[in-house]
């Protein structure tokens, strides 16, 4: 039986240890705010928080988080109002918006580990996270906006 | 020549239908409301517009009834109906904005529903072909007119007072003599009593109150949502009893499955059964590929189960396509006269009696949507009843094809429209909602299908592959006295039927034979090509390659006469005038000519604007170049520079963007920039990486590590965006597509004008670095 505790809520799972902790969270335990988007790590739109890290969860096995405590979209503000989610909405960022969690995400991770990136300094901590509908210059500004205050 | 005149006919070729009356009660049960204001008598037209439009030769036509499209409720909320699939436009935000702001009710007690597949009732459902806010605008007007008239008839009555002394503003009936005033929700229940008025009748406001059209930042709908992870796209649908499919399809389009051995598979830890999915023989339409499904409590354990599958296929005849050796059927035939689809003067002769001539082959490859969300969908079926949710382009068409494919009455068939995590085209077909509702009937439970991003890399329906060559005839000037350009593409007819072998009317007018340039001389040719996988609709289709040989081609011509690039552009789009092509049948995406003519001052003034605002001319460092770039596509007029920068190792970065869109009078310009930045990063993309090869018929990429597109951290360094400020009575036009086609050439112009290397195939890759 594995245990991980996400947004703050214990969950176990006895089924295949090797099972990505992306389905879990979306099929096992109805987080669906995580999104799926290439299963290779190459896209983040899978994107989590792993006690302090932003991680793929399509490539991390539920086993390999197993006691480690989560966070996806659902859990980074209790009114969704953390300063990346509001700077997220006043520059309007989403088009499709199905990247978006997993860009939310790595920024928030961003920024617990660098209060104040520069432009390149997001440029290069945002690369893994492919929007297709490219809405990469407002994620930059996004993010900019976040951490100076919004 | 063709055997289709309409693209849209290739879904079912059906006929325009009559819309039918509906029913009261189909209403409140289709909005979920059960009180207050819901419009009585119907009112169809698909006239009375203030300019034609192609709206009314759609499947299921257009339909202006406010009683389908909007509903009060006591407590003073107003629910809009929203019937067109959002995948990242903002349709689903600027459609229900332009029946508040007809009706005076006020956004922030406005409630957007979505409609559910049902053209009989909505009318056209296709989201697609950047028609949306050109079809709706005024429709949409016309049904919020008739709303905020019911209830202003409503209120005169209660005061005994003439209806042309109330006025309702912003979610209330005022009668301003006497001071008097009744929210919306007060005068629900006596406004549904009262008779809708005929559209003819409708007094539309003016634009000069208007509180929302046209004006600043209405954030979308889904905004909070979206931020929150709350917002449901077609995968975050989950029902009770519901299982997880992933199916192995055959890896060449038209294979087949020769045997499977699902034994592995069923050993994987949450798998619960294995299946044959039934194919459809070549050419497939929108129909499935067919194949063998894993069946799964998860759609992890689904993955691991297919790939432990033993598969045989066998390949047929598409087994032999092979990108390299295609490429060059595909020059040799553009080297040859072909089927003439436009001519004017006679270009032979010209260029024969040229002084020089410029000759330019230019190659764009197949590509790939790979939208953020792989397709996916959800499919209850029993019985004769089925229900899907999916997040599809066309709903209705996906109706259509669900109950053809269940042989089950179309009225048995509901189709849920979630948000489209992007669609760029791939999804107005709808064979994967078609996979999900085949295997649900055979389960007899709820299933959800999940393409894998490996599955939408291999099965797309791809952007064609094309050659175009283009020669220009100078005279001694450098005036251009000849044109002739021939495109060689297998068409996306090539789906529908196996001999369509030339490009239909639709692709012809995208670019080709719409060629704005004033030269006395043109000859457009069209020679034959085959299609050995399936080809389909991508993000400004057939304009891509066309632009980006077209205007490629002025660039050409400017380093050949040793002219301004905007200058050689100015003098080729010549003087001010309608376009008129000499050409059988011309398209324009559908719009009537008048309305929507090919209008050449608009197009000078997009280059006119671009230039001022983005500076042309000015002075850039070493290494650095500036190109432009103009297209007409979607009846919108855009013209593009940008300026690249390319170091001595050929790495390139692109600093700046700026561009000019024309697209008539518009709705809500933050989405337009928001749609435009996009474009240039998706130009950018398919410029820099795109690119999809097949080797004995099979797709050799996978994913986004051998399918890139564009990162934030090669993202251009900022892109700005002119709106130029419609006439008075300038019907809307596309803003969705036709922000791409023009940047890859003003991107190649650029790569020109910094390094002197002219690229004429793309993707780029690594041409500068050799």
């Amino acid at each position: 039986m594995i245990k991980v505790k996400i947004n703050g809520q214990e969950q176990s799972w006895d089924g295949d240890p090797d099972l990505p902790l992306l389905w879990f969270l979306r099929d096992e335990a109805g987080l669906t705010g995580t999104k799926f988007g290439c299963g290779q790590a190459l896209c983040g739109a899978c994107t989590v928080i792993v006690d302090k890290e932003a991680v793929r969860a399509c490539i991390t096995s539920i086993n390999d988080v197993a006691g480690r405590e989560i966070t996806t979209i659902e859990g980074l503000h209790p009114n969704g109002d953390h300063p990346v989610q509001k700077a997220w909405r006043q520059v309007n960022v989403p088009q499709c918006g199905f990247c978006q969690a997993g860009q939310i995400m790595q920024a928030a991770a961003l920024l617990m580990d660098n209060p104040k990136p520069s432009h390149d300094q997001i440029r290069e901590a945002m690369s893994g996270n492919i929007c297709r509908c490219g809405c990469y210059q407002r994620i930059e500004n996004a993010v900019h906006l976040a951490s100076t205050g919004v | 020549m063709n055997f289709i005149d309409n693209p849209k006919k290739l879904r079912g070729f059906e006929k325009n239908i009559k819309v039918e009356k509906v029913s009261r009660r189909s209403i409140l049960k289709g909005l979920g409301i059960t009180g207050g204001f819901v419009l009585a008598a119907p009112v169809m037209s698909r006239q009375a517009f203030a300019y034609e439009t192609g709206a009314g030769k759609m499947p299921h036509g257009v339909v202006v009834d406010p009683r389908v499209f909007v509903a009060v409720a006591p407590d003073g909320t107003v629910t809009i109906l929203a019937h067109r699939a959002e995948m990242g436009t903002g349709v689903r935000t600027s459609l229900p904005l332009i029946v508040a702001e007809e009706m005076e009710a006020d956004w922030a007690r406005v409630k957007v529903e979505q409609a559910h597949g049902d053209e009989v009732k909505f009318g056209n459902q296709d989201t697609d072909g950047s028609r949306s806010t050109r079809h709706y605008l005024m429709p949409m007007r016309q049904i919020g007119a008739s709303a905020r008239t019911m209830l202003e008839q409503a209120a005169a009555k209660r005061w005994g007072v003439p209806a042309t002394e109330v006025k309702a503003v912003n979610h209330e009936v005022v009668h301003s003599a006497t001071s008097r005033k009744l929210g919306f929700g007060e005068l629900a229940a006596d406004a549904a009593k009262e008779p809708v008025p005929s559209i003819e009748g409708l007094k539309l406001k003016d634009p000069k109150d208007f509180r929302y059209l046209g004006k600043g930042q209405i954030g979308i709908v889904d905004l909070h949502d979206i931020t929150t992870g709350k917002a449901r796209y077609g995968a975050d649908v989950r029902l009770p009893g519901m299982k997880y499919a992933v199916i192995a399809r055959p890896p060449v389009t038209g294979g087949k499955l020769v045997s499977f051995d699902p034994d592995a598979a069923l050993k994987v830890p949450g798998v619960e059964k294995v299946m044959q999915v039934r194919g459809w023989p070549w050419p497939s339409k929108f129909q499935p590929l067919g194949g063998v499904a894993v069946i799964a409590r998860n759609t992890g354990a689904a993955i691991k189960g297919r790939d432990a599958l033993k598969l045989t296929w066998d390949d047929g005849a598409n087994g032999k396509y092979d990108s390299v050796a295609y490429r060059k059927e595909l020059e040799e035939a553009s080297r040859k006269p072909g089927l003439v689809v436009r001519q004017e003067g006679d270009a032979e002769a010209a260029l024969k009696g040229a002084d020089k001539v410029v000759v330019g082959e230019y190659y764009l490859p197949h590509l790939a949507h790979v939208s953020m969300e792989p397709p996916v969908a959800v499919a209850d079926v029993k019985g004769d009843k089925a229900e899907i949710w999916a997040p599809v382009q066309s709903p209705g068409g996906t109706r259509e094809d669900v109950a053809k494919t269940l042989d089950i009455p179309e009225g048995n068939v509901t189709v849920n429209v979630t948000l489209l995590g992007g669609g760029f085209g791939r999804k107005s077909k709808c064979d994967f909602a078609l996979e999900a509702a085949l295997l649900s009937k055979e389960l007899g439970v709820p299933v959800k299908v999940q393409w894998t991003r490996e599955d939408d890399v291999r099965h797309d329906f791809l952007h064609t592959v094309s050659v175009e060559r283009i020669e220009a005839g100078l005279d001694k000037s450098g005036k251009v006295i000849a044109w002739r350009h021939r495109s060689v593409a297998p068409s996306i007819g090539s789906t529908f039927a196996a001999d369509a072998k030339h490009q239909a009317p639709f692709e012809l007018g995208m670019g080709l034979v719409d060629m704005p340039f004033e030269i006395a001389n043109i000859s457009c040719e069209n020679p034959e090509a085959a299609a050995f996988t399936r080809i389909g609709w991508f993000r400004s289709v057939s304009n891509i390659p066309r632009a980006f040989a077209v205007q490629s081609m002025v660039g050409e011509i400017a380093h050949a006469t040793g002219r301004d690039q905007k200058e050689t552009l100015l003098a080729l789009i010549g003087s001010p005038r309608i376009v008129k092509p000499a050409v059988k049948d011309m398209w324009n995406y559908g719009e009537p000519l008048d309305s929507y003519p090919i209008d050449t001052a608009r197009l000078r003034k997009v280059v006119e604007l671009v230039a001022e605002k983005g500076e042309w001319g000015r002075q850039v460092p070493k290494g650095h170049g500036l190109g432009i770039a103009v297209h007409r596509s979607f009846v919108s007029y855009i013209a593009t520079i940008v300026e690249v920068a390319v170091d001595d190792k050929g790495k390139l970065t692109v600093p700046r963007v700026d561009t000019a869109i024309d697209c008539g009078t518009y709705v809500n310009p933050e989405r337009i920039a928001s749609q435009i930045e996009g474009a240039a990063i998706m130009g950018l993309s398919l410029a820099k990486y795109g690119e999809i090869t097949f080797k004995d018929g099979k797709v050799q990429q996978k994913n986004f590590d051998d399918f890139q597109v564009l990162r934030i951290d090669e993202s251009p360094a900022v892109t700005n965006v002119y709106i130029v400020p419609p006439g008075p009575d300038t019907p809307p036009s596309g803003v969705g597509e036709p922000g791409v086609p023009p940047f890859a050439p003003a991107l190649m112009n650029a790569i020109f004008a910094a390094t002197g290397k002219r690229i004429r195939s793309l993707p780029l890759g690594k041409q500068l670095e050799a």
